[in-house]
């Protein structure tokens, strides 16, 4: 019995040197591998804004069939999460939707030694979104307010001089995002300023795409969301700042000429001035071929020098 | 008993003295996780808790603002509200659910037809909590709208339905091994008394088990407190004090889920969201430990 046990204790012993010297030997083949693989193509680690993740990998995925220097890494998370990332050193480029804090600014730069540098690489124009059924066609900032502001006093559809059939309650279903999210901040501070908050009891969905998702479901929803994210399902609101002024569609032209007043840059942002891969990317994106796949996914590129 | 033991101690083969090292340690470092992970999230909240929070807004305010930029408010009543309906509406369809399909396996169905059952529970059981947000999402949403002619389908209903969904086959399971544990000589007894099968369960197995089965049901209920993804996608995710099974809400763990991955490392919104998580480790707790306690209670009957 005894003499069993020792043996399969020896035999145990020896499965697990064998075990570990494979995985020694297995693994330094792979790591000389991964590094010259690493000399062929650089890795870029992009991260950040929701709103900027289709794009980005739209980019990612055309560049790196372009070049075979360097690879691009895309991830969302939002724009917090990318300058967190950013302050701890730990991608290459920031996507963000809106501009980066002060504050942060100065973690990024005290903790990796580096400024980020700042890049505007396109616009987003804000679309209010209801469903394709409402018949409603345009919207002032003054009235949004009403809707979504801690005062607001429009809860209606009838308010808003709407007889809405398909929304047999009446009631305006106010569709919002993550109270944290980049289009949220930006949202409230065009209709809001700076002193006022939302109402609660909205539905605060937790990505661009969602939104208009559920707006596409929902008749009794208003909603808001990137400009590229229209489906056949919801409708875009032509925008006025005040009652009197003119309405403006959300498009490529009102966006360029500023004309329309919910839109944004949108920012790349890099630990220091960019270099190498990096700088070769970024200086792509911003050329006419990067800015081409802006237009593309429904955000406004940058005005031609 | 101790001299046996370093009798015994003498003689033991040096691989035995390996694996009781190891598997003392597994059981260790379970305990050392428990601590750790509750250490580590008193830890991030602690500051704000003790030196700026006030504890008495925190748990009755519904008024959640908190990215304000002049007047931040952490109200986490409609949070708390908002996690106990849904849990109570998801237990209220569970229970009879599962108490039923536990009774059918363990007492009325053939033992062929218990295995299938058995696995399809299990297969319930194995499908993953964003999968389940999904069809809170799509099918779900439409089907509430038609039902009910509800403006909105993402409502405390459609997160109850999800997260019966889930809890029942942890209910179905513990309670099921509640009934095979009472001895089968209750059963004979009862039978050679004249009893039907119904009467057996009802008057004879369901007070004998009745503790497992209230364990079943406490696990269950903390099984949908802790549920995240599937409440995140389907409530609707909305501050707001709850009035019917068709009001939008928003649970405690959706809104951490939520809103820390972009808060700033250590600012008083990230601490806030971990003594969110403090609360909602204190009501698991709370839960798990009447669970125990009434499990004890079984093995002392």
């Amino acid at each position: 019995m005894l003499k069993m046990d020792h043996a399969r204790y020896i035999i145990i012993c020896i499965l697990v040197v064998l075990v570990c010297g494979f995985a020694i030997i297995g693994y330094s083949p792979t790591d000389s591998e991964s590094a010259a693989s690493k000399q062929s193509a650089q890795i870029i680690k992009n991260k950040g804004s929701d709103t900027m993740v289709n794009l980005a990998q739209a980019w990612a995925e055309i560049y790196t069939g372009l070049t075979n220097t360097a690879s691009v890494e895309v991830s969302g998370g939002g724009s917090g999460t990318g300058v967190a990332a950013l302050i701890n050193g730990t991608v290459d480029i920031a996507n963000c939707s809106r501009q980066i804090k002060p504050k942060e600014l100065e973690l990024a730069t005290q903790n990796t030694g580096k400024t980020p540098q700042e890049f505007i690489v396109g616009y987003d124009a804000l679309a209010v979104y209801v469903h394709h059924d409402t018949p409603l066609d345009k919207i002032t900032i003054t009235e949004l307010a009403e809707i979504y502001g801690e005062d607001g006093n429009i809860t209606k559809w009838s308010d808003l001089g709407v007889a809405h059939e398909n929304c047999p309650s009446n009631k305006i279903i106010r569709i919002s995002r993550q109270s944290n999210s980049g289009t949220y901040f930006y949202f409230r501070e065009a209709l809001l300023g700076k002193t006022q908050d939302f109402k609660l009891g909205s539905l605060d969905l937790h990505g661009s795409k969602d939104v208009v998702e559920v707006i596409g479901r929902t008749p009794c929803a208003i909603g808001y969301s990137g400009m590229g994210y229209a489906t056949s399902e919801v409708k875009m609101l032509e925008v006025a700042t005040a009652p009197g002024e003119r309405y403006y569609a959300p498009n490529l032209k009102n966006v360029l000429a500023k004309t329309y007043p919910i839109a944004r840059p949108l920012y790349m942002y890099s630990l220091g001035e960019p270099t190498g891969e990096a700088k070769a990317y970024l200086d792509w994106i911003l050329s006419p071929a990067g800015q081409k796949i802006v237009e593309k996914l429904g955000f406004v590129p940058l005005a031609n020098k | 008993m101790n001299i046996l033991r370093k009798k015994s101690a003498a003689n033991v083969p040096f691989s035995e003295t390996v694996i009781e090292t190891l598997i003392r340690l597994c059981g260790v470092s379970s305990i050392i996780f428990v601590f750790g992970i509750f250490f580590f999230v008193f830890r991030e909240g602690a500051g704000f808790l003790f030196n700026g929070l006030d504890l008495g807004e925190f748990l009755t305010s519904p008024e959640w603002y908190p990215t304000s930029l002049n007047n931040k408010r952490y109200g986490t009543l409609a949070l708390i509200l908002g996690t106990f309906s849904v849990t109570t509406l998801a237990m209220c369809i569970a229970v009879p659910f599962g108490l039923g399909a536990a009774i059918f396996i363990s007492e009325f169905c053939s033992p062929k037809l218990r295995e299938t059952f058995k696995i399809i529970i299990e297969l319930l059981a194995a499908i993953p909590s964003v999968v389940w947000g999904f069809i809170g999402l799509t099918l779900m949403n439409q089907l509430i709208i038609a039902v009910f002619n509800a403006p909105i389908g993402l409502t405390m209903l459609n997160g109850g339905i999800l997260l019966a969904l889930m809890s029942v086959p942890i209910i179905v399971s513990i309670a099921e091994d509640a009934l095979k544990a009472v001895p089968d000589s209750y059963r004979e007894a009862a039978e050679a008394l004249g009893a039907t099968r119904w009467q057996v369960t009802y008057r004879v197995l369901l007070p004998a088990a009745k503790n497992g089965l209230l364990a079943a049901v406490l696990l269950g209920a903390a099984r949908s407190i802790g549920e995240t993804m599937a409440v995140l996608m389907a409530t609707g995710h909305s501050v707001n004090i709850p009035s019917s099974p068709l009001s939008w809400i928003r649970t405690l763990t959706a809104t951490i889920a939520a809103e820390l991955g972009e808060v700033a490392r250590g600012g008083e919104h990230y601490q806030v969201l971990f003594i969110i998580g403090i609360l909602l480790f204190t009501i698991t707790f709370v839960v798990n430990l009447i669970a125990d306690l009434v499990i004890k209670g079984i093995r002392q009957q």
